[in-house]
């Protein structure tokens, strides 16, 4: 089976600091893999280089085996990649439908903007999230963290995303909306979407992750099944940045 | 007691929403009601004062022809300011184009060749386009900041208007060119005007039923019949009673009278309003504009390109700086190098008196030049006074802080966030 995504090699420096150092990680599809590590560890710069917010400056990146060319954020979209930011990249002044279609606009055949349509297909993906908000016509800035992360999932969802990248999407969650973010990366997983889930919370990616990856000091740890390891041994690798002894490479 | 203090509240609240409520069904942005409200105060108080010179057609008039040249721009520091930049250029820019097209048509053409307007109206357009090129580069692809790149823009631009004829001025202007000025024969008289009203009102019934039946279509909640004939109505009449006034000023020693109508820098400035409004709410350019005022980052990882935008946006300025500057000095019928001197404050203070929000993100085209003719009316309504422009600049500049101290609180009240 092809796999969705490979990155190979990945290298990224910022200045004289080296961000990265040859990370390999990969993605099937209907899978999730959580991408774990500390803060500077890499993970972010690693799904920024995917999702076309960093170029690399070593390495390759394979979509379904075909090695392609990411420079731009519309690149990335173009071959299915989407990501949710743990910031969620909204833009506060404008109204959901505005986020959903930010720089994707739907256009009238006269050329402009056609918000009634976009507030009607808004509504569309919102309900397949079950998110119910009263008025699509309020600020982004009006609305919960809950129903703002949903507006993030329901863009990528809505353009047909293959590769969703989540960073840190339960970070500013109450208990119930994690569950329900669970239900949702569940819900997607079924339909057939390879998931990158970047967390720092274990339990959440035990729950969710088919695989793990840890990360440390821009270095490749190691990768393993979920079932196959134990949460101590998943803290060790973030910690120490080896792999357990235990653990079979 | 407590119950009653209670009760109290929320009857007290009812009453409040019940107002507030007439305003949500009716779909009207109540900070430009309040503004309006307020500009009609100010004219009202002034007619007082001045024993009834203010609401006049002759001053009510001159009132619209001084304001086009400040609203021109402001439309433009609208974009500027909501994408969180700044241009204090605009005076400057205006200056030294203006200052370019008076010789082009007074010393590089033949003065009175009919073509020369237009030729020159398009190179100082030009012109105001590459020097807007020029400044958007140094703070889209270079991150200089906005407010020195504009700065430094201000001191060449002033200076090389001086430069250009070495402080001469240069008169006359074209004919043709002059009527972009208002003036004695710059405006269109009562049949035309007629006719911009009479499609204005078309255009205001044909945008509303078809607003109305796509939003039926879709089966989004439509507001009642009664508050659309309301808002439709009132716009009518505003149309109306707007066309009335331009025509009841009748051209000086004219018997019969010739009724002025519609001033040309007027019409100019609707045209410009219509465009720039539109631009904001129904073009991507638009929606980009406002969502790098919202979240840069945002923006950027949507894939739009913020540099480009930002390049745009100060072109832009730079186009609407020079026809200002084209309508400053056809009225002026000649080219002198101070023209526009400090007007980038007034069209800032205008943008910002208009609801602008210097934090990015707010503002509205409508909101700045309701901004322009509440300066303008200040203006010319203590003009009218006879009081010493000395004084003048000293209570505009008081009333620029409590406009904006009004807005921040009502901004805090409503959870707009800062202003």
């Amino acid at each position: 089976m092809t796999k969705l995504i490979e990155m190979k090699n990945i290298s990224k420096f910022f200045g004289g600091i080296q961000a990265l150092t040859n990370v390999s990680i990969d993605l099937e599809p209907g899978e999730v893999v959580g991408l774990l590590g500390h803060n500077g560890a890499g993970k972010s710069t690693l799904i920024k280089i995917l999702s076309g917010a960093y170029t690399a400056d070593g390495g390759d990146i394979l979509v379904e085996g075909k090695k392609v060319n990411i420079r731009s954020p519309r690149d990335a979209k173009a071959h299915g990649i989407e990501t949710i930011y743990q910031q969620l990249a909204l833009a506060e002044n404008l109204a959901a439908p505005a986020n959903i279609f930010l720089g994707r606009e739907l256009m009238t055949p006269f050329g402009t903007v056609d918000d009634d349509r976009m507030e009607a297909e808004a509504r569309k993906v919102l309900d397949r999230l079950d998110l119910k908000i009263k008025s699509l016509r309020d600020d982004v800035r009006n609305l919960s963290g809950g129903q703002r992360q949903a507006i993030a999932i329901g863009r990528a969802i809505y353009f047909n995303a293959r590769i969703l990248i989540m960073d840190e999407p339960t970070a500013a969650l109450g208990p119930q909306e994690t569950h329900k973010v669970g239900e949702l990366v569940k819900g997607l997983k079924r339909e057939g979407i390879g998931i990158f889930l970047i967390s720092h919370d274990i339990h959440d990616v035990f729950d969710l992750c088919d695989r793990i990856t840890v990360l440390h000091n821009g270095k490749l740890v190691g990768t393993a099944k979920t079932e196959d390891v134990t949460k101590d041994e998943v803290l060790s690798m973030i910690i120490l940045g080896q792999q357990p002894t235990t653990m079979k490479a | 007691m407590a119950m009653a203090q209670k009760n109290l509240d929320t009857t007290g609240r009812e009453a409040n929403q019940g107002f507030m409520g007439f305003l949500r069904t009716l779909e009207i942005d109540v900070r430009l009601l309040g503004m309006v409200v307020a500009l009609l105060a100010v004219w009202i108080i002034f007619h007082i004062l001045t024993d009834q010179k203010f609401l006049t057609p002759r001053n009510l008039w001159n009132l619209a022809v001084q304001t086009s040249v400040v609203g021109i721009m402001a439309t433009g520091m609208v974009f500027i300011i909501v994408m969180r930049h700044i241009d204090l250029s605009v005076g400057s820019m205006l200056g030294f184009s203006a200052m370019l097209m008076a010789i082009m048509q007074n010393r590089v053409f033949p003065i009175e060749a009919p073509w020369s307007w237009i030729l020159t109206l398009l190179i100082g357009l030009a012109a105001g386009a590459v020097i807007g090129a020029f400044q958007g580069y140094w703070i889209a692809y270079q991150g200089i900041p906005a407010f020195i790149v504009t700065l430094a823009g201000l001191l060449i631009f002033r200076g090389g208007a001086w430069l250009l004829t070495t402080g001469q001025t240069i008169a006359p202007l074209n004919n043709t060119f002059k009527l972009m000025g208002g003036g004695l024969e710059g405006s269109i008289g009562a049949f035309w005007s007629w006719i911009v009203g009479m499609i204005a009102i078309a255009a205001i019934i044909f945008a509303a039923v078809r607003a109305r039946v796509k939003r039926n279509q879709l089966g989004f909640p439509v507001k009642p019949l009664w508050a659309e004939a309301l808002v439709t109505g009132l716009s009518i009449l505003f149309v109306l009673v707007f066309v009335m006034v331009m025509n009841a000023y009748t051209r000086p020693r004219t018997d019969p009278p010739i009724a002025q109508g519609i001033p040309i820098p007027v019409l100019i400035l609707i045209g410009v309003t219509l465009v720039m409004a539109g631009v904001a709410r129904l073009t991507k350019f638009g929606r980009y504009i406002y969502a790098m005022g919202g979240n840069p980052e945002a923006a950027k990882l949507g894939g739009i390109d913020t540099k480009r935008m930002t390049l745009y946006v100060f072109m832009l300025m730079g186009v609407l700086s020079a026809l200002a500057g084209a309508v400053a000095s056809a009225r002026l019928n000649s080219g002198v190098n101070s023209t526009g001197t400090l007007s980038e404050l007034y069209v800032i203070a205008a943008a910002v008196i208009g609801g602008t929000s210097l934090a990015g993100g707010y503002g509205t085209v409508a909101g700045a030049i309701l901004g322009a003719i509440f300066m303008q009316s200040l203006q010319s309504g203590m003009v009218l006074l006879n009081l010493n422009s000395s004084l003048i600049q000293v209570i505009i500049g008081f009333i620029l802080i409590i406009a904006v101290w009004i807005d921040v609180i009502y901004r805090r009240r409503t959870g707009l966030g800062e202003g």
